[in-house]
């Protein structure tokens, strides 16, 4: 038995110091697309229609990148990309974050709804040594009962759509609902389809999006942190 | 050996048309003599069965599967629907594993098989929708939202029969339970702590994706291909690549074929690597789950400094990758995967010396080698239980009939049994890795293809059929794919190694305590969503 303590103090802290410092450490993050002046791209370019003109300017939007690099200019595209991870936001329609007594110690309900297991990968990882997410207040629980946020993940098939309503209305107000990657908030390339909702706020309402495919834990991280209300959303 | 067998099987068949489907032989036979051939060929003569590919266009056509060796590769056996008005025997009493093929092909298709014991309910579930509705038929449009019309069946799920006595629980578990897990639903039935009876309940992640991919385009279906299951993102995009290569008649360079059994290699060893972290985690040793959690997140963080993403996605494509990538970058990749290999090897040592960990998997999830024969499985669970099957060995491709590994194989068929396999598998996947990159040497690298279906307008023509045989982390997987005179995909069809595995789970856990069921849950190591596709 003492072989694994030796071996856990000879390892030592492998755990981020995100959010007090920015990480920068290489393979965190997939990236994302940006759209500099001079960006003159095409925008049939991208399978999701995620970049898209608005008249004269083009624009990302970021619910829908599936992460497939066509668009960057190191696969034939013309668009850099940034190793950001903080990618979350409110929806409009959403309650926003919660209030300040449940800062230090939230339950979270991870239902897969669809996913791939990529982005259930990142959600599992954050309880890895790297990045910790006990240390900053967060718990994944099994029962809806006791959870306080709800994290979807996967395009939502008809046939997990029963088990999803009940379980947010079995969870107690007050309750936030996450949808964590671009399959969850927009459908991915799985829709338009017969079986798989277009987006997760077709079934329950959507309180906060992290964008990606999948969103790397970071990213995730970042979107526990401002809904839970322990740090407040960064300019984009 | 093949003439022998094509000889055998027109004795057997009488009338039997001999052609060839994208370089496999193809014996178009009667469907009375079905069950005969199969018999001849699976029990007799031994051959692995494969899988069955149903096709709908102009008629319906079943075609059946076994693979064979190195230089014929596979057979397939073709048999048309509506020839006679009799239906298609079922062969799921031949071949086991033929049983969850054809609940499949019944539910998508509406094609049924006689003396089939239980059809229906299987990818469509039943009670999510007011009527049945066979998705695969071609007059079926995919676009139209019917879930948002269809509401809630009038019934939920009850199971058909359930066992009843003194003291027989009956515990459902899913399809949202524990943790960060994905959408299954179990039935077990318990006496006491034994679970007497389990069954397993998949598909509520259908989401369609073969389809999905009808009617699109190569390079949109090659992102389906990519996503439908992340965790062995690549290696499935890489089969549907070698698909459309086969049916194209494309011949990539060797540096291509390196580069990609590089980067097949990678995503094998961090495959595992998550599956051992997930067998630690599920037996509750903390220390030995956060030193493989710290291999598989540094595994992912060398994934994306080489290719730019964690899992591999945005780097297949079709003859070549879309890529280029520097011989520096590989070397790079070698090196650090060296390193990775100490540690890998360190904590083997320090689990089979860990006395309170290996009680919980040593004799628990037994499958026994007859059981894994008749069920076809494939994969590090199929080399658990003595079959002796790995594609990169059997039947190579890329460029593995090159290249010095060895394959694991044991027979115990316990928890235990798998985890060792999964160990020497990732330690193999080094090796090839340090090999491919001593190969690369002496090559030019630029990855970056442009691939152009306009090119290929005189092949399209006659509508070609690629078929390709690639080993993914998880076992053997078949793609097929039909293109249509523009270019576009006319049927996919993938019949992934997961498939088969999820079958003979539910046995493995029969006879133990439901305690264990978690662990042994964990110890196969399966993915949800590469089987509901």
């Amino acid at each position: 038995m003492k072989q694994w303590i030796i071996e856990g103090i000879r390892t030592g802290i492998k755990t981020t110091k995100y959010p007090k410092k920015e990480d920068t450490s290489p393979g965190i993050s997939p990236g994302r697309p940006v759209l500099t002046e001079a960006s003159k791209i095409d925008p049939s370019i991208c399978p999701t229609s995620a970049i898209r003109k608005k008249g004269k300017k083009t624009q990302i939007d970021y619910s829908r990148c599936i992460h497939c690099y066509r668009c960057k200019d190191d696969r034939g595209g013309k668009l850099s990309w940034e190793m950001s991870y903080e990618w979350a936001y409110f929806t409009k329609k959403g309650q926003g974050p919660l209030k300040s007594s449940f800062q230090s110690s939230i339950h979270i309900l991870v239902v897969d709804t669809g996913s791939c297991g990529a982005c259930l990968s990142e959600v599992e990882l954050l309880n890895n040594p790297y990045y910790n997410m006990h240390r900053l207040g967060f718990f994944v629980t099994p029962s809806p009962r006791k959870a306080d946020i709800l994290m979807v993940v996967g395009p939502v098939t008809h046939h997990m759509e029963l088990a999803l309503k009940k379980a947010f209305d079995a969870m107690p107000t007050p309750k936030r609902v996450m949808a964590v990657g671009t399959c969850a908030i927009s459908g991915g390339i799985f829709t338009p389809s017969f079986i798989t909702a277009s987006s997760v706020s077709e079934i329950i309402p959507v309180d906060l999006e992290v964008p990606g495919d999948p969103p790397p834990p970071l990213a995730i991280l970042y979107g526990l942190l401002i809904l839970s209300g322990k740090m407040k959303p960064k300019r984009q | 050996m093949l003439t022998t067998l094509i000889a055998d099987i027109k004795n057997i068949a009488k009338e039997v048309k001999q052609s060839q489907l994208s370089c496999l032989p193809l014996l178009k036979i009667d469907k009375d003599y079905l069950l005969e051939v199969c018999r001849y060929l699976f029990h007799k003569k031994h051959l692995r069965f494969g899988g069955i590919i149903a096709e709908q266009d102009d008629t319906r056509r079943l075609y059946y599967l076994f693979y064979l060796n190195k230089d014929q590769k596979a057979l397939m056996l073709e048999i048309e629907d509506e020839v006679s008005p009799r239906p298609i025997p079922s062969i799921s009493t031949v071949i086991h594993g033929a049983d969850w093929i054809e609940r499949e092909i019944e539910d998508l298709f509406g094609i049924g098989f006689r003396g089939h014991p239980r059809l229906g309910d299987f990818v469509i579930h039943n009670e999510s929708w007011g009527k049945t509705i066979k998705p695969m038929r071609k007059e079926f449009d995919v676009k139209q939202p019917l879930y948002k019309k269809a509401g809630i069946g009038p019934d939920f799920w009850k199971p058909i029969r359930i066992v009843e006595g003194q003291g027989v629980f009956a515990m459902p578990i899913g399809p949202i339970y524990s943790g960060p897990s994905e959408a299954v639903h179990f039935m077990l039935e318990t006496v006491g702590e034994e679970i007497i009876r389990a069954k397993t309940r998949l598909f509520y992640k259908y989401r369609a994706v073969e389809k999905l991919a009808e009617g699109r385009s190569v390079s949109d279906v090659i992102l389906l291909a990519e996503r439908f299951s992340g965790t062995s993102a690549f290696s499935h995009a890489l089969g549907f690549s070698l698909a459309v290569e086969n049916a194209l008649g494309i011949k990539c360079p060797k540096h291509i074929l390196l580069l990609r059994t590089l980067i097949c290699e990678l995503e094998r060893l961090r495959h595992h690597i998550a599956r051992i972290e997930g067998i630690c985690n599920s037996t509750g040793l903390c220390v030995a789950t956060s030193q493989a959690g710290i291999l598989h997140e540094e595994l992912l963080r060398i994934s994306c400094e080489f290719s730019g993403h964690r899992y591999l996605f945005g780097l297949a494509n079709i003859g070549g990758l879309l890529k280029d990538i520097s011989y520096d970058s590989c070397s790079l990749l070698a090196q650090k995967c060296t390193s990775l290999q100490k540690r890998i090897k360190r904590l083997e040592g320090m689990l089979r010396f860990s006395s309170s960990f290996l009680d919980r998997l040593e004799e628990v999830g037994i499958i026994n080698p007859e059981q894994a024969r008749q069920l076809c499985l494939v994969g590090p669970v199929g080399r658990a239980c003595g079959q002796d099957f790995d594609l990169r060995r059997d039947i190579p491709y890329l460029c593995y009939d090159e290249l010095n590994f060895e394959c694991a194989l044991e027979v115990e068929g316990d928890g235990y049994a798998r985890l060792r396999v999964f160990f020497k598998e990732a330690k193999e996947s080094i090796k090839i890795i340090k090999q491919v990159v001593d190969l690369l040497n002496n090559s030019r690298l630029d990855g970056k293809i442009d691939f152009n279906i306009e090119n290929f307008k005189e092949k399209l023509s006659k509508k070609p059929v690629g078929i390709s045989l690639v080993e993914a982390p998880s076992g053997a997987a078949l793609h097929w794919v039909r293109l249509d005179q523009k270019g576009n995909i006319e049927r996919y069809r993938i019949i992934t190694p997961a498939f088969f595995n999820w079958h003979a789970f539910h046995l493995s856990t029969e006879g133990f305590a439901f305690q264990d069921f978690p662990i042994i849950l964990a110890s196969f190591g399966l993915s949800v969503a590469e089987n509901d596709r």
